[in-house]
């Protein structure tokens, strides 16, 4: 930088010239983009100004994330305006994001400005494949692009265009169209956004009902909650009288603040078994919080029984073949998949289930002392598994297809026999053991080995592998279950076990672990 | 044929005289050749001129009016060679294909071409696919233009500007006798602009005249003594003339004043953007009116060292604004200049970025460097240019790099290659990992997660060469993928041909979708559908056995996950020597849902009986382990959050994209993973039995449910 010439009191170099309006639009390949870029630049060019779109689909069509960027200004004199072919960051009037985590990149890439940016961005969301593989929850926190959305751009509307297109039968496209046309962002009347609709041929009358609701909706002043986390939703009450008395117990022995997850255990697993099972809960329960309250618990918000709570119906509620029949039976779910699917009126619906059962599991379901005697015998237990280890496909709504699930299902009074449950109540009972010892010497620790429990889920080999990661976990933590820091080593132990599925983290903070010693 | 229809750009071919063309400018040079009056073209698809090929396909009625041949040629070479039409007749031919890996496939061809030269304009029409966006190694083709001495147009990114040189450029050839590229970036090729159309010129001279009249030449053909005759008639007599047609048609431009201390010597393609960056530097107004004077080389070769002494001669410094390395033109101009002792300094790469986009951001850096040294009154009082840094400094900016995932692309929802990688990734489990050499097309999209396989990709169709070496005894084999473009495009000689010849061990999986499927979905050889003007459906199979391949198994249906896994795993396995060949064929699922989608709709709409198919998972079955994902990526697999205090992790779901492929079934299955997954049939105007069936099946089910449900507790029931 040359400091004589900054100090040099000069006039500008050239008038400060006009600018061209810059568009950005962030959308994923088979998103509709090229078509609303086009809509844009139609509706230009139909304005008398010259409007210039680039894009790169080549690869990015095949849903990667992709960008169109256009630029558009009136003709001088006759003159047309040199356009870029880029946006440049820190100068993008227009920033069009089909989808919230798009945004959230919009703003990465330095193209929503506080000074100049309007940002029209659709607050639905499409996972990508990072987040979808993770074994556990890898949904990327869509708050903290509602934050920096909040400091970056001039202008923001946000809302979830995608369920208003999906509303209008027609894809996002239109409802960005209203929601840039409701913004104003760009000087022509709405009705030449809509002539532009109009003309779209095809699907115009659906891409005009989006247009319109989408084009209210921005104009609407009030700021809409984005799509953010979860609410935890309110344990269900239920009016069955027959566990009037159960949760009377509940309201009678339990902590307040563990209350609401304990009814919503409570409801589980009776729904998995019988009102029998729901008082061996409580029972159950019930020495959690004796042992949070001897450990001070009034004083830590009973964290540690309101996570008993939680996962003690998740172990109670294990996932065998008798459950997967008896829900694959049920009216409900019958309901749910005719909404699902749209059904409507005259369709006529019936549904396939993929099954892959293995001698495990049908041993499993049988009582305890015959199963065990099977599997004491390997010979026999592979020739059971020859018969029975294959995949079979099962009408669930064809007479024989739905007897057999139903059947399976109503096995329902045999399972406290089983093996399974032989296997999963000693599985239980060892958790059980181990968080109360914990939680009398470190609360946290105490909370944290609960919290294991989310380590085990999923079926045959899935099932197993969470297993035995729930086991090293255990075990890792019984190397440091007298270090103060305990309770914090054994939550990273348990992020490290959720994180990836090759189990390559955990083996690392288990290694970590080792040098303690 | 390609399920997309190009009729309306088509039309665009036809307008006349006077009319305005509006679109994409890969389709304004498309509209070019037929105004230059063309006999023929010829072209490999591929990002970023795949259109030129798709809408031409499709134009036979425009092209049979004109009388110009049109072929979708096998491979980049092909079209090379096909130039060869213009060697010894006055026939004016153009090819194109997405450089520089085209060039690097076509360059035999291109320089035996330019050794002999042409007679009629010869034209190359390359979309140099290089910066953001670009699916290939960053490379320039401007050395291919130099070491054969093929002049290389850069127009100015305007359609108008475009349309023009390629005219031009058919003059340039003829005039020099030497083939021309016209080299088009990305966007500008797909840049939506205008220009005022001419007439289609029929050819004067036809194909159908030549292969008539034959006429040959033993001075044109490579052969010493005439190849050393070649190249000094280069030297001496073509770029003469070139240069002199260049000048004399001023077909490079000069913008702004014409005395000034500095100036800006730029490539074409570099020209808006740089006005753009002028602009922000209160430098030039959005009209182009610029008060650095810039000398634009929509040539780029050769360089035409008259001009650029001309506008350099009384310049203190001058800026050369060129994309992509090494700097070959800086080090032109500088030669040029120190020959012809001139003193302005030349400044280039040492302010501009070596490697990558010159973006109107990059340009604005370089260029205020630039000036900051050679000329600071031009900057005035610096008014306040575009910066994102202090947004991007903000804390809650800089939290989104944790958080915005990588959205790279991947395959379709219902995507054949899929349950492909399914099961590969399956047999990785029981066999471990094995060396897999990967190829180009869709099925590259194998090398990111969810499956994360493959090691190299070295080449159009060259996947099965790449793993040549491989080839001893061991206790594990290798893979090689290849798609149907690739098998036909060389991989069938390099590839299987090789494998054969040399005893190769490995295994050769061929995916097999029906179309080039990456570039559009264009036809090939074995293409299963019907065209008229070309020849399709020929075996994929019978050409790998034809060529000497014994162990081949076809596998028609790759939805069937346990099926590709256990051949995957006999090819692995058996004791057979040579070559294991596995043919595993589906349809391209987006090219089957264009075609397939409006028959249903509108069976549907005229009341046939159609069945419907879709996935679903039960939300109350699935444990949200997430398993399916790591062996899917499918766009309509997804997840979903329940509303549920009591579960932690969110659960699969599918959205009604499903097309129904059954991946996700017969993966639960062949992996053993879970019971949550079912396919929906739905029957949309079912017939009386239908009806009759299904009413009389819900009556006995719903009896079932309802005595099952008086025993259950009422957990649902709001109190």
């Amino acid at each position: 930088m040359n400091e004589q010439a900054l100090r040099l009191p000069l006039a500008p170099a050239g008038a400060a010239t006009e600018r061209p309006i810059s568009i950005a639009i962030l959308a994923m390949g088979g998103q509709g983009g090229g078509v609303l870029s086009d809509w844009i630049v139609a509706l230009a060019e139909a304005q008398g100004w010259v409007a210039q779109s680039t894009s790169v689909p080549g690869v990015a069509q095949r849903t990667g994330a992709t960008v169109y960027y256009i630029e558009t200004m009136p003709p001088l004199n006759g003159r047309k305006p040199v356009l870029a072919m880029m946006p440049t960051p820190g100068d993008v009037d227009i920033v069009i994001a089909a989808e919230f985590m798009e945004a959230g990149r919009s703003i990465l890439r330095g193209m929503v400005s506080p000074d100049k940016t309007t940002l029209i961005a659709s607050d639905h969301r499409a996972f990508a494949v990072s987040e979808k593989i993770a074994p556990a929850d890898g949904i990327a926190d869509a708050g903290a692009v509602g934050a920096a959305i909040g400091v970056a751009a001039r202008r923001e509307i946000v809302f979830d265009m995608d369920r208003i297109a999906t509303a209008s039968g027609t894809v996002i496209s239109s409802a960005l169209f209203g929601a840039l046309s409701s913004s104003a962002a760009m000087p022509f009347p709405a009705d030449a956004f809509r002539a532009i609709v109009n003309a779209s041929g095809g699907g115009a009358a659906a891409s005009l009902k989006a247009f319109e609701a989408a084009f209210e909706r921005a104009a609407s002043p009030e700021r809409h909650e984005r799509g953010t986390a979860l609410e935890k939703a309110a344990a269900p009450a239920s009016g069955d009288a027959r566990l009037q008395p159960l949760l009377a117990r509940l309201d009678g022995e339990l902590p307040a603040d563990a209350l609401a997850m304990a009814r919503a255990g409570l409801l589980k697993v009776v729904d998995f078994q019988d009102l029998a099972y729901g008082a061996e809960y409580i029972d159950l329960l019930r020495r959690f919080a004796d042992a949070d309250g001897a450990a001070g618990g009034a004083t830590r918000q009973w964290r540690f029984s309101t996570e008993a709570a939680k996962y003690l119906a998740n172990a109670m509620v294990y996932d065998d073949i008798i459950r997967v029949a008896d829900l694959k039976t049920r009216a409900s779910r019958r309901v749910r998949v005719e909404k699902e699917v749209r059904l409507s009126g005259e369709q006529v619906l019936q549904t396939t289930e993929y099954f892959h059962p293995r001698a495990e599991e049908l041993v499993g379901a049988l009582p305890a002392d015959w199963a065990r005697r099977i599997v004491a015998r390997p010979a026999l237990l592979g020739w059971i598994d020859r018969r029975v280890n294959k995949g079979r496909r099962v009408k669930t709504y064809s007479i024989g297809g739905f007897l057999t699930l139903y059947a399976i299902g109503g096995l329902r009074g045999a399972r406290r026999r089983s093996l399974r449950h032989a296997t999963e109540t000693a599985h239980r009972d060892a958790w059980i053991e181990r968080a109360i010892n914990a939680v009398s010497r470190n609360y946290d620790l105490g909370v944290e080995i609960l919290k294991c429990r989310r380590l085990i889920k999923g079926y045959s080999d899935t099932h197993a592998r969470g297993l035995s990661k729930y086991d090293r976990v255990l075990r890792a933590i019984s190397q440091i279950e007298l270090r103060e820091d305990a309770a914090d080593w054994a939550r990273r132990l348990r992020e490290a076990a959720i994180k990836d599925a090759s189990g390559e983290a955990l083996d690392g903070a288990v290694k970590t672990i080792g040098t303690f010693a | 044929m390609a399920e997309r229809s190009f009729a309306r750009e088509v039309e665009d071919l036809r307008l006349g005289d006077g009319e305005t063309f509006r679109g994409e400018g890969i389709l304004a040079i498309t509209k070019a050749l037929l105004q230059s009056g063309v006999a023929y073209v010829g072209g490999y698809p591929g990002s970023p001129i795949s259109h030129l090929i798709d809408v031409l396909g499709d134009a036979k009625d425009v092209l049979d009016e004109l009388g110009v041949v049109f072929q979708s040629s096998a491979n980049e070479a092909a079209a090379a060679a096909m130039l060869s039409a213009s060697v010894m007749y006055p026939l004016r031919g153009a090819v194109a294909w997405k450089s520089t890996v085209g060039t690097n496939v076509a360059s035999d061809a291109l320089a035996n071409l330019a050794s002999g030269g042409v007679t009629g304009g010869a034209m190359i029409i390359v979309g140099e696919d290089y910066g953001e966006g670009s699916s290939i190694m960053q490379e320039r083709t401007h050395a291919f233009a130099m070491k054969s001495q093929i002049w290389l147009l850069d127009p100015r990114p305007d359609h108008e500007k475009i349309v023009d040189l390629i005219e031009k450029g058919f003059q340039l050839s003829e005039a020099s006798n030497t083939p021309v590229m016209l080299e088009v970036r990305v966007r500008a090729c797909h840049m939506h602009g205008s220009f005022v159309t001419k007439n289609n010129v029929k050819p004067s001279f036809t194909i159908k005249n030549a292969l008539e009249n034959p006429v040959r030449d033993l001075g044109r053909i490579v052969l010493p003594p005439a190849a050393y005759e070649h190249e000094r008639e280069k030297i001496g007599k073509r770029m003469p003339a070139a240069i002199d047609f260049i000048g004399k048609h001023a077909l490079n431009e000069r913008f702004g004043p014409e005395k000034a201390k500095v100036g800006i010597v730029l490539q074409g393609g570099m020209y808006n953007n740089v006005i753009r960056a002028l602009q922000y530097l209160g430098l030039s107004d959005a009209y182009g009116e610029t008060q650095v004077p810039l000398y634009v080389m929509n040539v780029t070769y050769p360089m035409i060292d008259a001009e650029v002494e001309a506008f350099c001669r009384d310049k203190e410094s001058v800026l050369v604004v060129e994309e992509g390395q090494p700097e070959y033109i800086e080090q032109a101009v500088n030669t040029a200049l120190r020959r012809r002792n001139v003193s302005a300094r030349v400044r280039g790469k040492d302010v501009l970025p070596m490697a990558g986009d010159y973006t109107s951001k990059v340009l604005l850096d370089g260029i205020r460097a630039f000036l900051e040294e050679a000329d600071p009154r031009l900057l005035g009082n610096r008014p306040p240019a575009p910066d994102a840094a202090p947004v991007l400094a903000l804390a809650e900016v800089a939290r989104l790099k944790e958080v915005v995932p990588e959205r790279p692309p991947g395959l379709c929802t219902g995507c054949p290659e899929r349950p492909i990688f399914a099961a590969m990734k399956l047999v990785e489990q029981e066999l471990g990992q094995h060396h897999i050499s990967a190829d180009i097309g869709c099925h590259l999209f194998s090398i990111l997660p969810p499956f994360n396989i493959g090691a190299t990709t070295m080449g159009f169709g060259l996947g099965p060469a790449s793993a040549a070496a491989f080839n001893v005894k061991a206790d594990k084999r290798s893979i090689a993928v290849m798609g149907d473009g690739g098998f036909w495009h060389n991989g069938l000689t390099s590839g299987i041909g090789n494998a054969v010849f040399n005893k190769h061990d490995g295994v050769f999986l061929i995916v097999d979708n029906f179309y080039t499927s990456a570039t559009g979905g264009q036809d090939i050889l074995s293409s299963r559908a019907s065209n008229p003007r070309r020849t399709t459906n020929n075996s994929i199979v019978a050409a790998v056995k034809g060529i000497g391949a014994n162990w081949v198994r076809q596998i028609d249906r790759t939805y069937d996950v346990g099926r590709m896994r256990d051949t995957l795993k006999e090819a692995l396995t058996t004791k057979e020597e040579g070559p294991k060949i596995i043919v595993a064929s589906s349809e391209c699922m987006l090219n089957r849902q264009r075609r397939v989608r409006p028959q249903i709709a509108k069976a549907i709409a005229g009341g046939a009986r159609t069945v419907k198919e879709r996935f679903g998972v039960d939300e109350d079955v699935c444990t949200g382990d997430h398993a399916c994902m790591r062996l899917s990526g499918c766009p309509s697999l997804s997840v979903k959050k329940l509303d549920d205090p009591l579960r932690d992790d969110p659960v699969a779901s599918i959205d009604n994209s499903c097309v129904g492929c059954g991946n996700c079934g017969e993966v639960a299955d062949a992996a053993v993973l879970c019971p949550s997954f079912f396919r929906a049939d739905i029957v949309h105007n079912p017939n009386a039995f239908d009806l009759f069936v299904a009413r009389l099946r819900m009556r006995a089910i719903g009896w079932l449910q309802r005595r099952r449900e008086r025993a259950r507790f009422d957990a649902e029931a709001a109190a």
